[in-house]
Order: C-alpha cells, then structure tokens, then sequence
C-alpha cells in the first residue's frame, strides 16, 4: 500500500472538526507559508512538485499559477471546482465530507501563493450537505484566526466562502463555472482571454479542482521536490481514484500514481477484484468523457507492458489502444454489461448537460443519443455505425469548450473496440432486445 | 441544453404573493454579502435554493420576488432558474425522489430500482403521486457512483439539504418512503 498524503488521517475519529484536525498536525502548512515564505516561494514549490490538475485535464498546476496576471489594484480570485459531475467520479465529495479542513487550509495556502483576498469553493448544488460541512469548518477556522483580516498576525487577509450550483455538468468547465459564480448560465467562455487574465469579475482568477488544491497543503510541509519524488515519470505524487461498477469493493482510493492497473483492479489493497462470479470485460479509467477499454488493453498496452495507474501509462497508444487517467473515475464493466446501452447512456448524459452554445454539440450529442437509443430498441440499421462515428468526429474539436470531445469520444471509443456488439444489435434485434441480454462473441477490434 | 426537455408549464394562479420567511431573507442577505459590491446577482443560486425550500417550485411570482431582492430584470432569474436541473420549473410532491440513471448506476440495476419505486409509489416519472406526497424523476450522476444504484431526496428537516440514499434495494425502497421527515 503506497504513501496517503491526502487521506492518512481521514479515519480518525472527529477528523471534520478543526480542534482534531489541528492535533494531528493541520494547518501546519498556513503557518509555514504566512510565517517563513513568499507567496512566490510557495508558487516555486507547487512548480517543483510537478503536481498536475486533480481535475481531469492534468494541466501542471504550479505553471498555471504563473499564467496569473497581477496588474496593480485589480483583485486577484482563486476559485476552487467542487463541481464534480463527470460519471464515475467521487473523490472531491468523499474528501470535503470526511476532512474538509484539508480543503480549507489548502485554499488558505493557495489563495495566499496567488494573492487573493476573497476566494470561492464552487459546490455542485446537489451536494448541500457538504457545504453545510465546509461552512461549519470555515466557521472554525475563522474562529482560531486562520481566515478574516490579519491571519495570525501577518497582515494578510482572507475570506473564504462556499458557492452553491445548481445542477449543471457544465460548470464543471472553469470558465462556465466563473459565469454560474456570476449568477449566469453556465455558458463557457471563448478562450483567449484565459481567465489567468480575465476571470472572475472580469478579474485575473486561477481555477483548481479539490483534489489539486488539497494537495498544496503537503507540498508546502515537505517541499515540491519531496512530492516530485512520489509517483512515476510525469506523474508526480499520488491521486484520488474512485472505483465503481462491478467491482467487489467499489470506493475511494488514494494510490501513489504508478500502481498497475491490475494491482488497482485485483489487489487485496484496492479493489479486491470483480464480483464473484464474474469477469471483467471493459473498464472506461478516467470518467465517463475518456475512451472505454476492453480487459485485454486496459491491463496490458498493445506492446504488451503492463499498463499503470498514470497519466502516461493510460495515455499509451493513444486513443487507438490507450486512453486517459482523467479525473480518476474508474468504471469497471463485467460480462453482463452491454455496451450499447451503457454508450447510449453517456451519450444521453452529454446531450443533456450540453449548454446548447455550439451546434456540432448541441445538435450532435442529440443525434448520436437518437441513434443510440434506436440501435438499443432493435432499430438501427447497418449505416447507423458508421453515421455514429461521422457525427462523433464532427463534434470533435469543433466547439468553445471540451464537452464536445468529452461527448464525442466515449462513442467513437465504444464502437472502435466494439464493433462487433453494435452489428449483433442490429443484425438481432429479437434476441438483442430481450432483457438483459449481452453479446456474447469475441471483441474483435476494428 | 440543460433545461430543454423540461416543459415549461405553469401553475401560477397557485401562487401570487411571495413572502419569504424572515430565516431566509437573513440567510438571503448573508449570500449577498459574499460577493463584491454591485455583483449581488452572483448570489442568484444561492438564493434560488432557498426560494425553493420555502415554495417547493419555481413559479413565475417566486422568480420574479428572486428578481425584486437583487435589483435585476427578472428575464435574467427566468433564464438561470430554467438552465439549472435542480430548480423545478413545475409544481412536485412532497418529497422528490430523483433516481441517477447514468452509465455506473445504471449497470448496478438503476432501470429495475426505478421501475419499483413507481410501482411503490404509483406515480409516473415527473408526475405527482395521487397522495400528493411523491415526484419521481430521473437525474443524471449524482458523484455517488461508489454506492450505486443511488437516488438524493431534498429534506427541509436538514435545512434543505439533499440526502443521498446509496446502494439502493426494494428494502431501502420500502423504508425510504414510508418515512415522514417533515
């Protein structure tokens, strides 16, 4: 079992409250940072770390720190995403819920490193009871003067306040985020301008996913180069994977990036295996916007290297045969999952959750979703597969922001290693409709 | 879009004056302070889920109060309200049931859990039962893919907040609405 930098003490009794969380060594890192260092110094060791966004991009986060503007007199945000709403991913939740004081003295940290006075958690709207958690561990820390004016005597001002959504996939993206912390829709934003220029308020803003800001909190204790030492190549540190599906003990797991993929699945400190009874046919490794696998490719690329829990490892042989460790929400998928319903179900979400701004998106999820549900109702003719692929790829890279590819991919994907099932759907519409029914033939790649 | 499919029909007569509760013009005042001077309007969702604990639903005299408190034209709450799934552009029940249906939770038995619920209940999907205490609606990922099948249930005994109902079976079903919470 690898090293837990964010989770080593989540089952310690009381861990929610800020008087257990300070014994066992909280809000270290505020004091160290305030006290002992520049904010610059803080951002230099963030960029020493090597730590990559939590959030599914996997963008290096101490270089979009040093995107920031900082022209005189103009206010200066850090917002944090805990907007999560990608299928498959629970992480940021199960962190806020059992230790929200690591958020809250990471955004300290941070927010100090940027240099913003007022800085926002974005809560998805559906998760109330968790900004009912953070506002109570806000209350806390305001109360032992780690947030308010002057904290701990150092002159430096913070107040931290908790956003409510109200129920959007979209605001997941940061700047559709920043206009729904306008009391907007949540329509993303043209880019350039980045919102390291114009953010909030028109304001230069830095956007960080939970699990990224949490982490600042150990990188400031131990040193950037510390953290670099944790993990593998590119992929520094350690991650938060959440596992669900078939798998005999789904959950939240932090790993140290690296662990194979087979550990992952069958170990006995990780998810235990598939249910009993059962084997694994397709596992979809980074939320449901990256390309779903087959067994054979997730456990092993196509050179036969066993495949890892890392950015590059997922990423190797690119969508042909690879896929992407994305926001860690590993879909693990047995023998009695069909795949055309379980895409058709994906492709659904994206339809819905699309803002409607673009129309290869806002057209083009519906059109794929349409065609889906027809092949799944026995329906679909033969030209459906290849009119599925041609959509997909209209889609792609063809909108403001990455719902589209999100979109695209998990369809393109589905029939890249599954053809076959696709055809037996539509070449059996009888025996394909019946319920519970699941193709049973070889995977032949296409 | 995220409000597209939703019809937009009204059962204004219902409601004509809006009065929030002095609770929650205090709590409505405290979000407002969140933000900067002349950016009250950040605080429309906030508020919306506030307004919507006290009426249940959006209807046009809620928004249009929303509109009054931050000093913005109400054509910009009808737009936010409608966008966001978790407003209720129609009357519901008593309590709302909205069962996850996407990819994880459905491979773990989402469409069976569903079906029992309306059977249990006797109301169809997005509509009020005939005892007036249920709407059952399917949502998209609720971030509780580790406990799936999973449903979230609004409960103002918990200050409005959602609670996640996981690992749901016909047993957790049967408990889950024979329980009065209010």
């Amino acid at each position: 079992m690898g090293r837990k930098l964010l989770t080593e003490h989540i089952n310690v009794e009381g861990i929610q409250s800020f008087e257990v969380y300070r014994k066992m060594g909280g809000y270290q890192a505020v004091e160290k940072a305030l006290k002992t260092m520049s904010p610059d110094a803080v951002t230099e060791e963030v960029k020493k770390s090597g730590l990559r966004g939590r959030g599914g991009a996997g963008f290096p986060a101490g270089m979009k720190w040093g995107f920031l503007a900082k022209p005189e007199g103009v206010p200066r945000y850090l917002v944090c995403n805990a907007d999560e709403s990608e299928p498959g991913t629970f992480k940021d939740r199960y962190l806020m819920q059992h230790i929200p004081h690591a958020l809250i003295e990471g955004m300290i940290v941070s927010s100090f490193a940027l240099g913003a006075k007022s800085s926002y958690i974005y809560v998805r709207g559906e998760m109330l009871y968790v900004i009912q958690i953070l506002e109570k561990a806000i209350e806390e820390a305001k109360n032992a003067g780690f947030l308010g004016k002057n904290i701990l005597g150092t002159g430096y001002d913070l107040e931290l306040y908790v956003h409510a959504g109200g129920g959007a996939y979209i605001c997941g993206e940061e700047t559709a985020l920043l206009e729904s912390l306008e009391g907007k829709r949540g329509n993303p934003r043209n880019k350039p301008p980045f919102p390291a220029v114009k953010g909030l308020y028109g304001c230069p803003t830095v956007v960080n996913n939970v699990e990224t800001i949490s982490a600042v909190t150990w990188i400031v204790n131990n040193g950037g180069e510390e953290y670099a030492k944790i993990g593998i190549g590119k992929s520094t540190g350690t991650k938060l994977i959440s596992a669900c599906g078939h798998l005999k003990r789904p959950g939240v797991y932090e790993i140290e990036l690296g662990v194979s993929v087979e550990e992952f699945i069958y170990g006995d400190d990780y998810c235990r295996g598939i249910r009993d009874g059962h084997k694994l046919k397709a596992v979809i490794a980074g939320g449901s916007s990256v390309p779903i696998l087959p067994a054979n490719l997730i456990l092993k690329t196509v050179n036969g290297e066993n495949r890892l829990m890392s950015y590059e490892s997922l990423a190797d042989g690119g969508f042909a045969t690879g896929t992407m460790l994305g926001s860690g929400g590993f879909i693990a998928m047995d023998e009695t999952t069909c795949i055309v319903k379980n895409t058709l179900t994906l492709a659904r979400f994206y339809h819905h959750e699309s803002c409607g701004q673009c129309s290869p998106c806002r057209e083009g999820t519906g059109w794929m979703a349409r065609v889906l549900e027809r092949i799944e109702h026995g329906k679909g003719n033969m030209h459906d597969i290849d009119l599925l692929v041609d959509v997909a790829k209209k889609i792609e890279g063809r909108t403001i922001c990455p719902l589209g590819d999100a979109a695209a991919w998990p369809v393109a994907a589905a029939i890249r290693h599954f053809r076959h099932e696709f055809e037996w759907h539509i070449l059996n519409p009888t025996e394909a409709t019946q319920k519970g029914a699941v193709y049973q033939g070889e995977l032949v790649m296409a | 879009m995220a409000g597209h499919s939703r019809a937009h029909v009204h059962h204004d007569a219902e409601i004509t004056h809006v009065e929030f509760s002095a609770k929650a013009m205090q709590e409505i005042q405290t979000y407002i302070s969140h933000y900067p001077e002349g950016k009250q309007k950040s605080a429309i969702l906030p508020i919306l889920h506030i307004a919507q604990t006290e009426y249940g639903w959006m209807s046009v005299a809620v928004m249009d109060k929303v509109a009054e408190i931050l000093n913005i034209q109400p054509i910009e709450v009808y737009e936010v309200a409608s966008f966001y799934t978790m407003f209720h552009m129609e009357k519901v029940g008593k309590y709302v049931i909205e069962v996850c249906r996407t990819g994880p939770c459905m491979i773990c038995g989402a469409e069976e859990i569903l079906a029992y619920l309306e059977q249990k209940t006797g109301s169809k999907l997005n509509q009020i039962s005939a005892d007036g205490r249920f709407t059952i609606k399917e949502v998209e990922c609720l971030a509780a893919c580790g406990g799936a099948p999973c449903a979230q249930v609004k409960l103002k005994t918990m200050n409005g907040a959602y609670k996640y109902y996981e690992n749901l079976t016909p047993a957790v079903i049967d408990e889950l609405i024979a329980t009065e919470w209010v």
